[in-house]
């Protein structure tokens, strides 16, 4: 069951659960934006030991302090807090590099941290079995240009403009989990100018 | 249509005694042909005419996967078993023709594991020689632990040590020498695999220990290679050949099966690939569910029954086949 909704598509589309307490002897959770109401919200049900072995990366991605004290009064053994994602990535590597068989990963926020997240935990040997994660907050679409490969954040609107190379760009429901990233194909590739008007798809 | 995979005609090449119960067998293609090339930890069902009794035992191949030329099989004679092993030891010599099966991998690597963690017990070892063959060739990283009751009868011990110095850590039953599994498996670097391949009580003590490890299930891997267990006789119908049929005590319903006629899909013969799944349509009585294949619901529902190992006691038992 998801937290956030999403429009009806295609079977293989990501989908997200709801994240739930597990005792394990290490608890990795990364969140980022909205996605710290979720660890909020799981950590009601938590037992008590479960933070004495949570290391908490928080990527903040605009939300300013808004979730800081809470995330802080969780008690986790470890919390890190970091405004971006391309900041607080070092470290989200560096662990999982060196983490052991046993660990729990809890991701909570946007479809681009959550695949990131998943894409870099798999590559390092973490089962999918021992992931879990819950989508909150913006449904912006990472997506990669499959004629150039440049990757754009937080597109919302659809057809839309590729910043690398300038194409316009309609936005599919293919995802891929090696790139994390939906495709963005040529809107305009049969009938070259014709551009349907944008419209905001994700918010 | 026969079941099971298509069958090799074989030449034994060698016999080769190990040690007093141990002994290995090499086989090559009858007209000369390359054999199949196969995976580490896979397996061939050996067919054996035993004064007229048909057994066919899977055994794990041990040579080297590349190697198209031979097949080599290591078998440990048990003496309390219902022959077939002591058949292999007892008749069969260089120069004879054989019949085994394509092989079958049904405890294959985990080729996207950082680590192989390879537990062995006794003659367990068999499937993880191949195994090694397969890693050294792409210089993955391996570990292998393995008990044995002594050095004596400790199968490959001295190739092993000499191979793979590094790798091998040797539990001798008769130094009281224990392998520390809960030390072992924690604090093992992310994406580790760990294998094991012994006697039941030792897979189960590994999978346990894994599971309080919080170890995920897609990470350990098994292979159990019991022989169907010998029990008392009894009958069976089949609803669809329209006979009923009698198990003898040292059969298998499957064996009984095919010495009717009755053709039955299988893989493995040994309760673990879910091939022979057959459905029960009657049962008054109870099934002896002797597989690693059938869920617990399923067993309890007496619904389900795999032939390759499973037996009945009760007074009638009917089956879709």
């Amino acid at each position: 069951m998801s937290t956030s909704k999403f429009e009806p598509s295609i079977i293989s589309r990501p989908v997200y659960g709801k994240l739930s307490a597990q005792t394990a002897s290490h608890n990795l959770l990364i969140a980022d934006a909205q996605g710290a109401e979720a660890i909020i919200e799981m950590a009601e049900h938590a037992p008590k030991s479960f933070f004495e072995q949570a290391h908490i990366i928080y990527i903040q991605k605009g939300t300013a302090d808004a979730y800081l004290s809470q995330l802080e009064s969780l008690g986790a053994n470890q919390l890190y807090i970091g405004p971006t994602y391309q900041a607080a990535l070092p470290r989200i590597l560096n662990t999982l590099e060196n983490t052991q068989v046993g660990i729990k990963l809890y991701l909570a926020g946007t479809e681009g941290l959550i695949g990131q997240v998943i894409r870099d935990a798999t590559r390092f040997g973490v089962a999918m079995s021992d992931i879990q994660t819950e989508h909150r907050g913006s449904t912006a679409r990472r997506i990669q240009c499959v004629h150039c490969k440049g990757i754009i954040e937080d597109v919302t609107v659809d057809p839309f403009q590729c910043s690398h190379c300038g194409l316009f760009l309609f936005v599919r429901d293919h995802y891929s989990r090696r790139i994390a990233a939906f495709q963005g194909v040529r809107v305009d590739a049969e009938d070259p100018g014709n551009i349907p008007e944008a419209v905001e798809r994700f918010k | 249509m026969t079941a099971g995979t298509p069958k090799i005609n074989v030449t034994v090449e060698s016999v080769t005694p190990l040690n007093a119960l141990i002994t290995r067998f090499t086989f090559r293609e009858s007209c000369g042909k390359d054999l199949p090339a196969f995976s580490g930890g896979a397996h061939v069902v050996v067919e054996m005419d035993d004064h007229g009794t048909k057994r066919m035992n899977p055994y794990s191949l041990m040579s080297d996967p590349n190697d198209t030329k031979r097949y080599s099989i290591t078998v440990r004679r048990d003496d309390e078993g219902r022959g077939g092993s002591l058949y292999m030891h007892s008749h069969v010599k260089a120069g004879m023709e054989m019949v085994i099966s394509t092989p079958v991998n049904l405890f294959s690597l985990d080729l996207t594991a950082k680590k192989h963690l390879m537990i062995a017990g006794g003659i367990g070892i068999t499937p993880f020689m191949s195994q090694i063959h397969q890693l050294t060739s792409t210089r993955a990283h391996f570990e292998l632990h393995y008990s044995v009751r002594s050095d004596a009868l400790g199968a490959y011990l001295q190739e092993l040590t000499q191979s793979y110095p590094k790798n091998l850590h040797v539990y001798r039953d008769d130094q009281d020498e224990q392998l520390k599994l809960a030390e072992l498996l924690n604090g093992q670097p992310v994406g580790t695999h760990v294998y094991v391949c012994g006697p039941k009580g030792m897979i189960d003590w590994v999978r346990e220990t894994a599971r309080e490890a919080d170890w995920p299930d897609s990470s350990v891997h098994f292979e159990e290679f019991t022989a169907p267990k010998s029990g008392n006789a009894f009958e069976v119908t089949l609803h669809q050949s329209n006979k009923t049929i009698s198990v003898d005590r040292h059969q298998s319903l499957l064996e009984a099966l095919e010495a009717s006629s009755v053709e039955v899909p299988y893989l493995c013969r040994g309760g673990a690939c879910g091939q022979c799944e057959t459905n029960v349509l009657e049962c008054d009585g109870n099934i002896e569910h002797n597989d690693h294949w059938l869920t617990d619901d399923q067993r309890l529902s007496k619904t389900k029954i795999m032939p390759c190992v499973s037996r009945f006691a009760g007074k009638k038992l009917t089956i879709e086949r």
